[in-house]
């Protein structure tokens, strides 16, 4: 099903305007997210993928309203259902957060209260949103426990985040983050902390949930791989800016924008050739208080010298439709990636 | 021990001490029967010692000159306490550590001191691992005072090409780690290593606290360093995909034990042991995903036990869907097979679609398993 055939006729599920988002610090203002646009539909997954510091989180954050408001100037639109959650006052904000969209973070002991039991912060966010006994909160709480594999989840619920395995608190976020249903879950590096085999079943575990509640998964993640293996979409970010946006596989298969491009071969695999040198990106992301010129990217892209007038340093790229389909979008002036991609690109990644 | 002798007469000159060189075919660092307990003790004011961690439990590898091993596992394995013994940060509780064939398990820190410059340690922290209330200079220029390398009058100028090697500027030698990015200082951190000329780096986790583009640039770094300098690596990491890059030999740890050892190849490959293959096949990889979109991948089921009370015979065992009884009555022994490649398993065999449906069918089968046990004890 194309994002296409569903949003013709109606609105999008989670449709994201031109998301801005700055702190004005002492030392001048965080460009942390700048004119972000995308849309989810239930039931599929998107992937933003980008290093430290390219917004990747602050926007999600954004969603859920996370922000302090004296902090953080946010500006353009997060519209779930059609309700605009840049807007909305924090009552609203707060019915909505952990009931329709909820979260998970990077790092389940520092995101779960060590003085609580597993049990008691799981049946708090229940009972936020539900008129129901602290029984049957309990009892909700073991049966999601249960749901995200965790063994003897009736004993298990009476106990504190210390007491369980950096595989199992990650669980417990989960099944807290699930509690109420919600139709939106952001998972922000959920797999970071986690060792390999760990993080396939966490992985595995989110797409059986997605499978049985139908729910959109915007997946955060600096690791290409994952990207791979659970997102529909992809959202590629540098330095606050959407650089290339697609399906997942084309995006990963044939990216148009250099940086994508730089992140695929410099990361090491598990097949082909070993003695491959890798191709790191030169240089390090840019300042978000001081931003290059043009195109964000033109310090570390090998290809802006080859377009005439100094065309990257100057003018901002638009995000134009690329050559990848319906929906594939790119922020790059180069006329002709795919040439550029097959002769020097391809032979790099394999 | 000839050698020894050698060593602490040495110590006691101004002169940089020299070791005795094994002869060529030495290895530059054999390992055997390695071990590492810590004690548990009880609380309370007589602190008896009421159980030990086995975080290393009689390992044995070798490291060739010039070469890489490849040390992978999960967090608990032992692969960090295994570099740390190396480089006596921690001090073995049996087993020998021979460095060009020098014993160095129990030398005294004074007989150590000359063993230390051989042997070097990048951190995976570059923030911790740094003192920020020390220039880049003071850093990277203690080691060479320590052991005495160059004049003192000489230090800042070697600093300076070291900051070069390592791809910094070398006039950013006053400043402080806090004004570096993540990428930058574990280059400090690798010229720190450098200083001294070391024959061994023991890389602990060298690039996993950095984003991808950084952690390609400090690979290429280490690799051309190696090929420059002719250093060893003892490669401890936890991404398979980057060990494999950088390592023409790889062992795997589980538990404190080392389960498999092959040269690259031969392991990515054709991985023996349930562990490895569980491992490699629980790698979100991009190419793999190119192609075919979800595999079949080889489930494990709960969580790596307790070192303190590690699982009798193979300490897989409890979450191997091969297990049978012998498994748990004898532990298998690291054997080699045909060509080279040792492995520490009673069904030690190439993995076929077989083992992932039966993996996901075990694992299935524990989960109920274990939640009737509740209801039992219910």
């Amino acid at each position: 099903m194309s994002m296409n055939e569903t949003t013709n006729s109606q609105q999008p599920f989670l449709a994201v305007e031109d998301l801005t988002v700055r702190f004005p610090t002492p030392d001048g203002v965080v460009n942390a997210v700048t004119e972000l646009s995308y849309n989810v539909e239930l039931g599929r997954t998107l992937g933003i993928v980008g290093e430290s510091g390219s917004g990747k989180s602050v926007s999600s954050m954004a969603i859920m309203g996370l922000h302090d408001r004296r902090r953080a100037k946010i500006s353009g639109s997060i519209r779930l259902q059609g309700t605009d959650l840049v807007d909305v006052d924090d009552d609203r904000m707060r019915r909505i957060r952990g009931n329709v969209v909820s979260m998970i973070f990077q790092d389940p002991l520092s995101s779960l209260h060590p003085f609580y039991t597993i049990g008691d912060q799981i049946s708090e966010a229940y009972l936020a949103h539900n008129k129901a006994s602290k029984a049957q909160a309990r009892k909700r709480a073991i049966e999601l426990l249960e749901r995200v594999g965790i063994p003897q989840a009736g004993r298990r619920v009476d106990d504190y985040p210390h007491q369980f395995s950096g595989g199992m608190r990650q669980r417990a976020m989960i099944a807290m983050a699930l509690v109420n249903d919600p139709q939106l879950l952001i998972a922000d590096e959920p797999t970071t902390a986690l060792d390999v085999t760990v993080q396939a079943q966490i992985l595995d575990l989110l797409q059986d949930l997605q499978r049985e509640f139908g729910s959109a998964i915007i997946i955060i993640t600096h690791d290409l791989g994952v990207v791979a293996e659970m997102a529909d979409d992809v959202l590629v970010m540098y330095a606050g800016r959407c650089v290339e946006y697609g399906k997942g596989k084309e995006i990963l298969t044939r990216p148009e924008h250099p940086y994508t491009w730089g992140l695929l071969s410099s990361a090491p695999h598990l097949t082909g050739d070993p003695g491959q040198p890798l191709t790191p990106i030169k240089g390090s992301p840019p300042s978000l208080v001081n931003l290059p010129s043009g195109c964000s990217f033109h310090p570390r892209c090998p290809y802006a010298s080859r377009l005439p007038d100094d065309r990257c340093v100057e003018l901002l790229p638009e995000l134009r439709p690329g050559g990848r389909g319906a929906g594939h979008l790119v922020r790059c002036h180069l006329p002709n990636p795919d040439e550029i991609f097959v002769d020097e690109i391809q032979p790099r990644i394999g | 021990m000839k050698g020894l002798h050698v060593m602490t007469e040495s110590t006691t000159t101004t002169a940089p001490a020299r070791i005795s060189e094994g002869s060529g075919s030495t290895p530059l660092l054999e390992v055997r029967n390695l071990v590492k307990h810590f004690p548990v003790r009880s609380t309370g004011v007589v602190r008896r010692v009421v159980g030990q961690v086995q975080a290393v439990d009689d390992i044995s590898f070798t490291v060739q000159r010039g070469s890489s091993l490849g040390l992978v596992g999960e967090s608990g394995c032992g692969k960090s306490t295994t570099g740390r013994l190396v480089t006596r940060l921690l001090d073995p509780t049996s087993g020998e550590v021979r460095f060009e064939g020098n014993d160095i398990a129990s030398l005294r820190p004074k007989q150590m001191l000359p063993f230390r410059r051989e042997i070097q340690i990048i951190f995976q922290d570059p923030y911790s691992s740094l003192n920020p209330r020390h220039t880049v200079g003071s850093i990277i220029g203690t080691p060479l005072q320590v052991h005495n390398i160059v004049p003192k009058n000489k230090v800042l100028s070697r600093v300076q090409e070291l900051l070069e090697v390592v791809g910094l500027n070398p006039e950013h030698y006053n400043r402080y780690p806090g004004e570096f990015s993540g990428g930058q200082r574990q280059r400090i951190g690798i010229a720190r290593a450098l200083a001294v000329r070391p024959k061994l780096i023991v890389a602990d986790e060298p690039v996993s606290a950095l984003d991808v583009s950084i952690q390609a640039q400090v690979m290429n770094l280490l690799e051309s360093l190696q090929k420059e300098f002719g250093i060893s690596f003892l490669f401890i990491a936890h991404d398979l995909a980057v060990v494999r890059h950088f390592c023409p030999e790889v062992a795997v740890m589980y538990l404190g034990k080392i389960v498999e050892v092959a040269d690259r190849e031969s392991l990515y490959t054709q991985p023996h042991h349930p562990y490895t293959q569980a491992l490699l096949s629980a790698v979100p990889d991009v190419r793999q995903a190119q192609v075919g979109g979800r595999r079949e991948r080889i489930r494990l089921f709960g969580d790596v036990p307790s070192p303190i009370d590690p699982p009798s015979g193979c300490r897989f065992r409890t979450r191997c869907w091969k297990a049978q009884d012998i498994c748990a009555t004898q532990e298998p022994p690291l054997q080699a097979l045909a060509n080279g490649h040792r492995v520490a398993c009673h069904f030690a065999a190439p993995p076929t679609i077989e083992d992932a449906r039966a993996s996901q069918a075990a694992a299935a089968e524990a989960v109920t398993l274990e939640s009737e046990g509740a209801v039992a004890d219910a």
